[in-house]
């Protein structure tokens, strides 16, 4: 490479009149290399979203058969009395799990923030849970949740007998169990991402606040937390992917169960589509999981591709 | 019944004579606790030593729904295993889909016709071709019952429906619970599936085999519901999502009095110690006796684009009829041999009993396939009535006869 | 803020705050303790006691059955073997996704081109698929590369997948970094390679250590690909362990299934003990914003 006649694209620099192969492939060089991810981007996600979206209007059974009968998986789906129920688990699940983990996690930043003596070791502590699966941790927390074995039982031997706690299977509750677990997961991580945030506030300011003699909570409502508005945005969009792609924690805990009651779309999904041998409706249903998705994804890149650019 | 000693040994040269060149065999099962793997394990080394390669391919998890997922993938990819675990009708879809090789000159050396009763060689075929193996021949509708629980409390074993629910209060005022159960969707269906026997073996294929409308939403079907919830009060509170095997222990240990389980859960008995007859008792479920709803495992074999691979999945299923393996296998897992003329000598009273009404019900048309266990159904109608069951066992909002009608609109809907 | 002399009321608060934090801990500890201690009972201990009752006596016979005598199908050499695997399979996925996201995470922001933050949005939308709704669509693309129940292909699906998490924590981070830094070393004449090797690398760490500890986590705790798209002496950790755990016939030994499940934690585990200072310094040093 040349870098005398090396010429860039949008920097201001004069172009060349006559380019050489090289300058060019230079000047084509960050395409180049993002070329492959691009490639293969448009192949695995936007390419298999279409083929899913084809397969959603066929019959298949056990296996993609391209049969092609329109939209009748869709309605199917939509009269289907599981589905519902997975819809609205996922609205009551998605909703509880991201305010409480964006409560918890700004709650915990704030006092881990303190210049707290054993900040590493309550940090590690708060965030492991992120580290382990619910392959891992689902045992232990099935556990836990089943009234004869777990915190019920514990706590009635410690003498506290009309002591209950029995979501897990209770039709009406076990979604809130599914809730806590997931909170316990997520949290922590939310709670570096905001401590992260923390960090990064311009202290001139807390201190030119605290010369002018406001309080420490009025300084953290009016000052610091508006400072972290950008963390709650890249919090909330990477919690509600979890909660779309809730999967495991279901398997783990609960099967689904009692009945279906704690179903959610992917598990919903995956069921119908490989061990029922209803892949058309499985498709369907992930068609439908994916609008979910968009609906929340397209507005966040709008803006935050245009606070980039303005900023 | 007879014993067909010549055609073992006919099996046995078939064998030898087979294992002119040796291949690969790559086998996708769930069958992973520990005596299914010592089982399995006997299967992989008559592979080996008759020169072939078994590559295992195990993956756990409820009723093999990982397995199904990975054998689909390995299905789509053009590179399916030699022989998966499938079951039921879901054989005939695979065969639909074209996967499957045929096994009929295996079998017609093997003489697996007079071999395997006609009811199994059924399962065993798509379009009149041998397309998988049997391994075993599982009892859905067996009542575990600890004997010792119902002296405490005083009361009979029950034979009827009305009698187990009416043996409830006892059992519970002898604060045992009365039934052991785990809240899992084909648990619920295993039970209910048990009840509709009891209303005649017509009555069951008609609704769990035709799927005929009437009669899934008719009378007898709202009894049948009916009767079922009422088993809810026999059941612990904490019974949601518990694992068959943990309900069980609860029958081994006395803390509850009975279970209605298929033949497997008798592996958790021997592993605990217990003898049949007098440490626990099995007998048919409730007014089921002499009936029988039978769940075959089988391996069904996959077309292999390889010749040496294509001749060790022959060599596979000729060994799996071997009847050292049935045996084997069988004495693990608590069920009773797939083919016939076995030497019964190994076999405990519940496997003699099974094997007796098995033969017994053949006859007299009493023989049903399991609707829990994806023999009468394919996985989609199974589901279908799975969800329904399961939704009514557990809400509290949903009366029998509603039950019923969505129970005939789920099945209309997925056929 | 600490001042050299508290009042009463200050310090009473500050107790308070160590009290709620040390409370929170032992809830997040809670689940970890259970597994351990059930890892340390035997299997009859289990069945008679409670949850939270102490081992009789400390007893590691499970975490050796665990390590290297549990069936995990008609195998029985304990989970071990899978670790290698997962090894084999974690390494190279990381270091690719991670490569690959710098250098895109560098073109979208200091190499922008027409259209390329068009191409970074649509790149995103790769975090959020479902993964269930791609098992069988890429068995079938795995098998046309030839790369079907191969550890290369594994590897490979995690990469494709993990590669649209990586570009967006470069990309955020090195958006955050002095312009005047770049367009110093383009004007004396740097290439692209140069400045990403000599400037923007460099300056990089805090980000990778992010971005290597994610996909570390993910792709270690992954078992539906894992599950689907490795062979049959392939198979990661993950699946190793499910196949263990969610075996339901015979007797269950929890013991051994706790302890397996702890040491198929325990990279993940190890690593955010080890550098998870790194990994909020990292959030902080730009990753976050925005």
């Amino acid at each position: 490479m040349n870098p005398k006649s090396l010429s860039l694209p949008e920097t201001g620099t004069v172009r060349p009149v006559t380019l050489r192969l090289q300058d060019r492939l230079a000047a084509q060089l960050p395409k180049l290399v993002l070329a492959p991810t691009v490639i293969v981007t448009l192949v695995a996600v936007y390419g298999y979203m279409i083929w899913t979206g084809l397969l959603s209007l066929t019959s298949s059974r056990i296996l993609p058969v391209w049969k092609f009968i329109g939209t009748a998986q869709y309605s199917k789906l939509l009269e289907n009395d599981r589905w519902g129920v997975a819809v609205e688990n996922l609205i009551i699940f998605g909703g509880l799990f991201i305010l409480i983990c964006l409560v918890l996690g700004v709650l915990m930043a704030i006092l881990l923030d303190q210049k707290i003596r054993a900040e590493g070791v309550l940090r590690t502590i708060y965030l492991y849970p992120m580290a382990i699966s619910f392959i891992v941790t689902g045992t232990a927390w099935k556990w836990l949740l089943n009234p004869g074995l777990g915190l019920q039982k514990t706590i009635r031997d410690w003498g506290f007998e009309s002591f209950t706690f029995d979501w897990l299977v209770n039709p009406d509750m076990v979604i809130y169990c599914l809730v806590i677990a997931a909170v316990w997961q997520s949290s922590g991580f939310v709670m570096a991402l905001f401590l992260a945030g923390l960090r990064g506030v311009d202290q001139e300011m807390v201190k030119a606040a605290q010369l002018d003699g406001a309080s420490m909570p009025m300084i953290y409502r009016r000052i610091i937390l508006p400072c972290l508005k950008p963390v709650f945005f890249s919090a909330f969009v990477i919690l509600s992917h979890i909660a779309i792609k809730s999967f495991d924690l279901v398997a783990a805990l609960t099967g689904g169960g009692p009945g279906y009651s704690s179903d959610l779309p992917a598990t919903f999904m995956y069921q119908h589509a490989f061990t029922r041998g209803q892949m058309g409706l499985g498709a369907a249903s992930a068609m439908l999981m994916l609008g979910g998705v968009l609906a929340i994804l397209v507005p966040y890149l709008y803006s935050e591709l245009r606070s980039k650019k303005n900023g | 019944m007879k014993t067909f000693k010549t055609c073992l040994t006919s099996i046995a040269l078939s064998i030898a004579c087979a294992t002119a060149s040796a291949g690969e065999v790559e086998v996708l099962h769930y069958w992973t606790s520990g005596g299914e793997a010592a089982a399995v394990n006997v299967l992989k080394q008559e592979m080996e030593s008759a020169g072939h390669t078994w590559t295992d391919f195990a993956v756990a998890g409820g009723g093999g729904e990982s397995a199904m997922t990975v054998l689909k993938s390995r299905a789509i990819s053009g590179n399916p295993p030699s022989a998966a675990q499938i079951k039921g009708l879901d054989i005939q879809e695979w065969g639909e889909l074209g996967f499957l090789t045929s096994l009929d000159d295996v079998a017609a050396a093997g003489n697996w016709d007079s071999l395997l009763p006609p009811v199994v060689s059924d399962v065993m075929k798509y379009d009149g071709h041998y397309v998988a193996v049997p391994v075993n021949v599982h009892r859905v509708n067996w009542l575990w019952a600890n004997p010792e629980a119902f002296k405490k409390a005083g009361v009979d074993i029950p034979t009827t429906w009305e009698e187990m629910i009416a043996s409830g209060p006892k059992l519970k005022a002898a604060s045992i619970i009365p039934l052991a159960h785990g809240g899992q969707a084909w648990q619920d269906a295993t039970t209910f599936e048990a009840i509709a026997l009891a209303e005649g073996a017509d009555f069951y294929r008609k609704a769990f085999v035709e799927h005929d409308e009437a009669t899934l939403k008719g009378p007898t079907m709202v009894k049948v519901l009916t009767t079922f919830k009422q088993l809810r009060d026999l059941i612990d509170a904490d019974s949601s999502g518990r694992d068959w095997n943990v309900a069980t222990s609860m029958v081994i240990n006395g803390q509850a009095a009975m279970q209605i389980m298929g033949d497997w859960a008798k592996g958790e008995f021997t592993a605990a110690g217990k003898k049949p007859g007098t440490d626990y008792v099995c007998v048919a479920a409730p007014g089921t006796a002499g009936m029988f709803t039978f769940n075959i495992d089988s391996l069904a074999m996959f077309t292999q684009s390889d010749d040496s691979r294509a001749q060790a999945q022959k060599d596979l299923a000729a060994m799996v009829m071997d009847p050292k393996f049935q045996e084997t296998f069988n004495l693990n897992k608590g069920s009773i041999p797939a083919r016939q003329g076995m030497d019964p000598t190994p076999f405990d009273a519940c496997a003699l009993a099974s094997m007796d009404d098995f033969t017994l019900s053949a006859e007299k048309g009493t023989l049903v396939p399991s609707m829990a266990h994806g023999m009468s159904t394919s996985s989609r109608v199974q589901g279908a009535i799975y969800d329904v069951v399961t939704n009514y066992f557990n809400a509290s909002d949903i009366t029998a006869e509603q039950a019923a009608e969505k129970l005939a609109r789920a099945v209309n809907a997925s056929l | 803020m600490v001042k050299p002399q508290q009042t009463l009321t200050q310090q009473l608060l500050r107790y308070g705050l160590y009290g709620i934090l040390t409370v929170a801990a032992l809830v997040y500890l809670l689940p970890l303790w259970v597994m351990l201690l059930t890892s340390l009972k035997d299997v009859e201990e289990i069945r008679s006691g409670t949850l939270l009752s102490l081992p009789g006596s400390i007893n590691f016979d499970a975490w050796g059955k665990a390590w290297s005598g549990a069936c995990t199908g008609s195998t029985c050499e304990g989970i071990a073997p899978f670790f290698v695997n997962s090894f084999k399979i974690v390494i190279p996925a990381v270091l690719i996704s991670t490569l690959i996201g710098a250098l895109n995470g560098y073109v979208l922001s200091l190499w922008k081109f027409r259209g390329s933050e068009l191409l970074f949005g649509a790149m995103l939308v790769g975090c959020f698929i479902p993964f269930q709704v791609i098992l069988l669509p890429m068995a079938r693309m795995l098998a046309t590369l030839g790369l079907a129940n191969t550890t290369t292909g594994l590897v490979a699906v995690h990469v494709t997948y993990g590669v649209a998490f990586t570009t967006l924590f470069f990309r955020n981070f090195y958006v955050g970094l002095p312009k005047e830094l770049i367009a110093a070393a383009r004007l004396d004449g740097a290439g692209f390679f140069f400045i990403f090797r000599r400037v923007v690398l460099p300056l990089s760490t805090p980000i990778i250590v992010v971005c290597v500890i994610w996909q570390f986590t993910q792709i270690w705790n992954d078992f539906l690909f894992g599950v689907v798209f490795s062979g049959s002496d392939t198979q990661p950790v993950t699946v190793a362990l499910n196949n263990l755990v969610n075996t339901s016939f015979g007797g269950k030994e929890y013991n051994v299934d706790m302890a397996a499940a702890l040491m198929a934690a325990l990279p993940t585990l190890l690593v955010y003990v080890l550098a998870g200072k790194y990994f909020v310094r990292g959030l902080t040093a730009g990753a976050v914003k925005g």
